[in-house]
């Protein structure tokens, strides 16, 4: 095997306003020819910075160390050459479609510029070259959608033509910086097996970055798992995946929902990752690590087994299995008597200006159990989100009735209005966008309080830092600002606004979607933990099933307006009855097994010869460990 | 398209309509008297009566206003009170000194304001940047009279002291009648109207071109492999465009209804100058004129505006189809 892209110590630092960010730490690895290479990661992780700035596409970047490429150095460069790389020998495929594109230019146009832009060829020639790339990655109808913009496709055209326009020069690598991330679940999987297809079409090696490790177990040959900015573990994918020798590896795939029995509470990675601002002196993973040792706070060493993997780590045994939070009994057992939602014959349209009007939710009738969890699962735009807002009462349905406990939610007086407003709560998908920036927290957390004239002045302070409490803030951060919480902690806000006023519904509208994996496990759990003991019915709505399967009783299965399956979890997943359901199973991450390897650590001398396994004065390391015994304390 | 252009007329005229109640309205609760202005300070108060039956001004306002928009729509805009001669003759013969001020200008402004914006951008924080954004603020901070008679001094009244004429003082040659002589008359008033506005365009250029190099989309131009002149100009200029042009239709639409203080400067007998005098004689029918001319100029020039946008704006000009 050869090796196409050879990356040794590559290490970016990107200065900012609040400091220089070392974003990639020294990190080493290689891609052969011909194969599927994984980088796996959560935000923050790096993995974004380091394919780009091997690009050059880093403004401002700082890099050192050597991306040697068919001979050549991509770091020592000179621009023009570089250039010339680019597009040609490497091109690039990257997670947002629509914004990735420019949206002024037709899509034909932005093809045959690439193709102009190496290649000196008459535009008809480019024209027909580009033509015949849309038609290979299947655009229907490529002559005249060559001329059509990128609003005018869906998202998983607008991919579909990015690839095209990544393959026009028969690069022999393509990077694939989270490709499928934007997309719905069953496009997810066309532009994987389309990515495949490809590679194998036009030999081309693929590279794709991910935070998705279910993604990436499909189809990746070899994965690199990175954190922090540096490499925690790199090896074949069968390896890495089914049995994990770093810690954080096998934290990831305890968090990931879809990797877990549904009924079994996620193990949620605690702590959130280092500030790249100040990486620590160890091991980057060390404050989260359940295996930690005082050696940690020391740089560890790369170890290498003998099926290949290699590790960043102090452990020589297999990373622990920490045992899933216990939760409380659940107070509320759901019944099939007690529906606390009844939606009957719910149809809702908008006119157009134009013709027929828009029917957005189509003769829908369910109910929500008192004390269940029901998801509603379906891709973008199939009526999922407004179907919880008629719920809600936000929106007037066109025909039909929707009863919330009993009383019929249409013409609802005043004060009647807002005492369902107290019952029924709502938590966001964006945990960014959906919190006022300059409003601090316990102004925010206090609005229902202030809304519904409860309680004020330090009466209503102290219920704030009650629910900051419940939901694992902590209180002392109550003059905060939304800005100074991740993104995991600013979801928590959203979710103790929601509970403030002891509501009993709670719609949650893609409320993990925005988040890290262990960030994922973290609020899914609190979300359960939270139902169980305040005895809560949410109606949680995805596009994500396994999340879904995972947390759900009952799942509702919606497409176009309609709900076409509805059923318990159980029943949706291993006995799916629509064609629809079962494209959407198809296309969800399979359980990765796990299985324990037989396989040996090499001896550090033997394998990592250039590797200086423990490094830095007596002194310092005698404060490592100092530190890792406060942190383990 | 054509729905939404003719929608936009449509606006258009109506906007036209209200300007027009509203001027002559002004007019009328003006606390002056025409006839004592045309008739002088001695006119005997019979002479005064005879004048205003002779304008009509005897006559309730909305007669007044019924007769005024009557033969506004026949292209007649009455005569002028003080010069007696046709408003609409007067006026037109004022239109291409203007014009060619204000687009002589904005070609300058343009070419000195844009460069500058897009290479601020291009290397945000740097010396240039500054000294780029410094000579915008020094443009938007300085009275346009001061700028025009420095220019006046440094350029035509030190040369012509030592002997030699660089720039004519003031005065203004038809196009027709020699282009040079046009260009040299009008080059010291394009210079200074274009120090005065090209801050504007610097400063709006910089921010958005800083906003849209920043997109994704720029990041896969150069991850195609497109040089980075290319990259700065077809791909990231293109869609800065559109609020330079909406800015640019507000300017132009604005002066052309008179750049009154750079034709006073330089002594250039444009819209500006004349609207100036008339206001201070009460000509009303010219003020009237001249304030529907700048109307007629402004609706135009949002109209033209919303064109080009359509035209540069793919996602526009695909939802008014």
């Amino acid at each position: 095997m050869t090796i196409l892209l050879d990356v040794r110590d590559l290490a970016v630092d990107i200065p900012t306003e609040d400091g220089t960010v070392h974003a990639v730490q020294h990190v080493s690895f290689a891609v052969n020819e011909g194969e599927f290479f994984g980088v796996v990661g959560e935000s923050g992780s790096g993995k974004s910075v380091m394919v780009q700035s091997i690009m050059g596409l880093v403004p401002g970047a700082r890099t050192s160390g050597s991306v040697l490429f068919r001979d050549r150095d991509l770091l020592s460069l000179a621009p023009e050459q570089l250039r010339s790389v680019r597009g040609r020998e490497i091109s690039m495929i990257f997670q947002d479609p629509l914004s990735s594109l420019h949206p002024q230019y037709t899509v034909g146009w932005q093809i045959v510029e690439q193709i102009q832009a190496h290649e000196k060829v008459s535009t008809k020639a480019a024209k027909a070259r580009a033509i015949d790339l849309l038609d290979r990655v299947r655009i229907p109808d490529a002559a005249a959608r060559f001329d059509a913009y990128p609003h005018q496709f869906s998202g998983g055209m607008r991919q579909r033509v990015m690839i095209a326009m990544g393959l026009s020069l028969g690069p022999a690598l393509i990077i694939a910086d989270e490709p499928t991330t934007a997309l719905d679940s069953t496009v997810q999987a066309q532009i994987l097996d389309l990515l495949g297809e490809m590679r194998s079409e036009f030999g081309t090696t693929v590279l794709m970055i991910s935070h998705d490790l279910g993604v990436l177990s499909r189809v990746a040959d070899r994965v690199m798992v990175m954190y922090g900015g540096r490499r925690m573990e790199l090896g074949a994918a069968d390896a890495v995946l089914c049995g994990p020798a770093h810690p954080y590896t096998a934290g990831l795939l305890r968090s990931s929902s879809f990797n877990r029995e549904p009924g079994t509470p996620l193990v949620p990675i605690g702590g959130r990752p280092p500030s790249l601002l100040a990486p620590p002196e160890g091991c980057a993973f060390r404050d989260r690590c359940p295996d930690a040792m005082s050696i940690c706070g020391t740089k560890p060493p790369v170890r290498h087994y003998d099926d290949g993997t290699e590790v960043a780590c102090w452990l020589e045994s297999t990373p622990v299995e920490p045992d899933p939070p216990v939760l409380p009994p659940p107070s509320l057992l759901a019944s099939p008597d007690d529906p606390i939602v009844k939606v009957d014959g719910l149809r809702l349209t908008f006119p157009q200006r134009r013709g027929e009007p828009r029917v957005v939710l189509d003769d829908i009738s369910l109910e929500v159990r008192r004390g269940e969890t029901l998801g509603l699962v379906g891709e973008s735009g199939c009526g999922k989100t407004t179907l919880a807002r008629a719920i809600a009462g936000l929106v007037a349905p066109t025909a039909g009735t929707v009863e919330f406990d009993g009383a019929p939610t249409g013409n609802l007086d005043r004060a009647q209005w807002r005492d369902l407003r107290r019952r029924v709560q709502l938590v966001f998908q964006d945990p960014f966008g959906s919190l006022n920036p300059r409003r601090r927290v316990g102004s925010i957390i206090g609005d229902p309080f202030r809304i519904h004239r409860l309680a004020s002045g330090a009466e209503r302070q102290a219920k704030v830092q009650e629910l900051m409490e419940l939901v694992g803030l902590n209180p002392e951060h109550y003059n905060r600002f939304p800005s100074q919480f991740s993104g995991g902690q600013r979801q928590r806000i959203g979710i103790a606004r929601a509970l403030a006023l002891n509501p009993e519904l709670v719609i949650l509208d893609e409320p993990v979607s925005a988040l890290d994996v262990s960030i994922q496990a973290q609020v899914l759990n609190l979300l359960d933990e939270l139902q169980r003991r305040l005895g809560l019915t949410y109606l949680f709505i995805s596009h994500d099933l396994a999340v879904v399967r995972h947390v759900c009783d009952r799942i509702a299965v919606m497409e176009g307006g309609r709900i076409v399956e509805l059923g318990t979890a159980d029943e949706v997943w291993n006995d799916p009855q629509q064609p629809f359901t079962r494209r959407l199973l198809a296309a969800a991450a399979p359980e990765i097994p796990r299985e324990p390897r037989d396989r040996r650590l090499l001896p550090l001398s033997v394998a990592g010869a250039g590797q200086q396994p423990v490094s830095g004065h007596p002194a310092d390391r005698h404060a490592a460990d100092r530190i890792a015994v406060e942190v383990a304390s | 398209m054509t729905r939404f252009i003719l929608s936009r007329i449509a606006f258009g005229v109506l906007v036209l309509f209200l300007l027009s109640v509203f001027v002559f309205m002004l007019f009328y609760v003006s606390p002056s008297d025409p006839a004592r202005i045309i008739a002088g300070d001695k006119a005997t108060e019979e002479l005064m009566a005879q004048i205003r039956a002779n304008l009509g001004l005897d006559r309730p306002i909305t007669e007044q206003y019924v007769t005024f928009i009557g033969n506004l729509l026949q292209g007649d805009l009455g005569y002028s009170y003080r010069s007696s001669m046709p408003v609409s003759e007067l006026v037109v013969s004022r239109i291409p000194v203007t014009m060619s001020l204000v687009f002589g200008g904005m070609v300058f402004w343009l070419a000195i304001g844009i460069p500058i914006g897009i290479v601020s951008a291009k290397h945000p924080g740097s010396v240039r940047d500054r000294l780029g954004q410094g000579f915008a603020i020094v443009g938007i901070s300085f009275p346009t009279f001061v700028l025009g008679m420095l220019a006046l001094y440094l350029l035509y009244f030190v040369p012509t002291k030592l002997g030699f004429m660089l720039f004519p003082p003031s005065g203004y040659v038809p196009f027709e009648q020699s282009p040079l002589q046009w260009a040299w008359h009008l080059l010291l008033p394009w210079l200074t109207l274009a120090l005065v506005v090209a801050a504007v365009y610097a400063r709006l250029t910089r921010g958005q071109m800083l906003e849209v190099l920043g997109q994704d989309y720029i990041r896969t131009a150069r991850a195609k492999g497109v040089d980075e002149r290319r990259v700065t100009y077809v791909h990231a200029f293109r869609s800065a465009m559109p609020p330079l042009v909406t800015q640019l239709g507000i300017d132009i639409g604005l002066m052309l209804g008179g750049v009154i203080v750079i034709e006073q400067v330089f002594g250039l007998l444009g819209v500006g100058s004349l609207a100036v005098t008339s206001v201070a004689m009460q000509d009303r029918p010219v003020v009237i004129a001249i304030v529907l001319l700048g109307g007629v100029f402004v609706v135009v020039s949002n109209l033209v505006v919303d064109t080009t946008y359509a035209l540069l704006d793919s996602r526009v000009r695909t939802a008014t189809r």
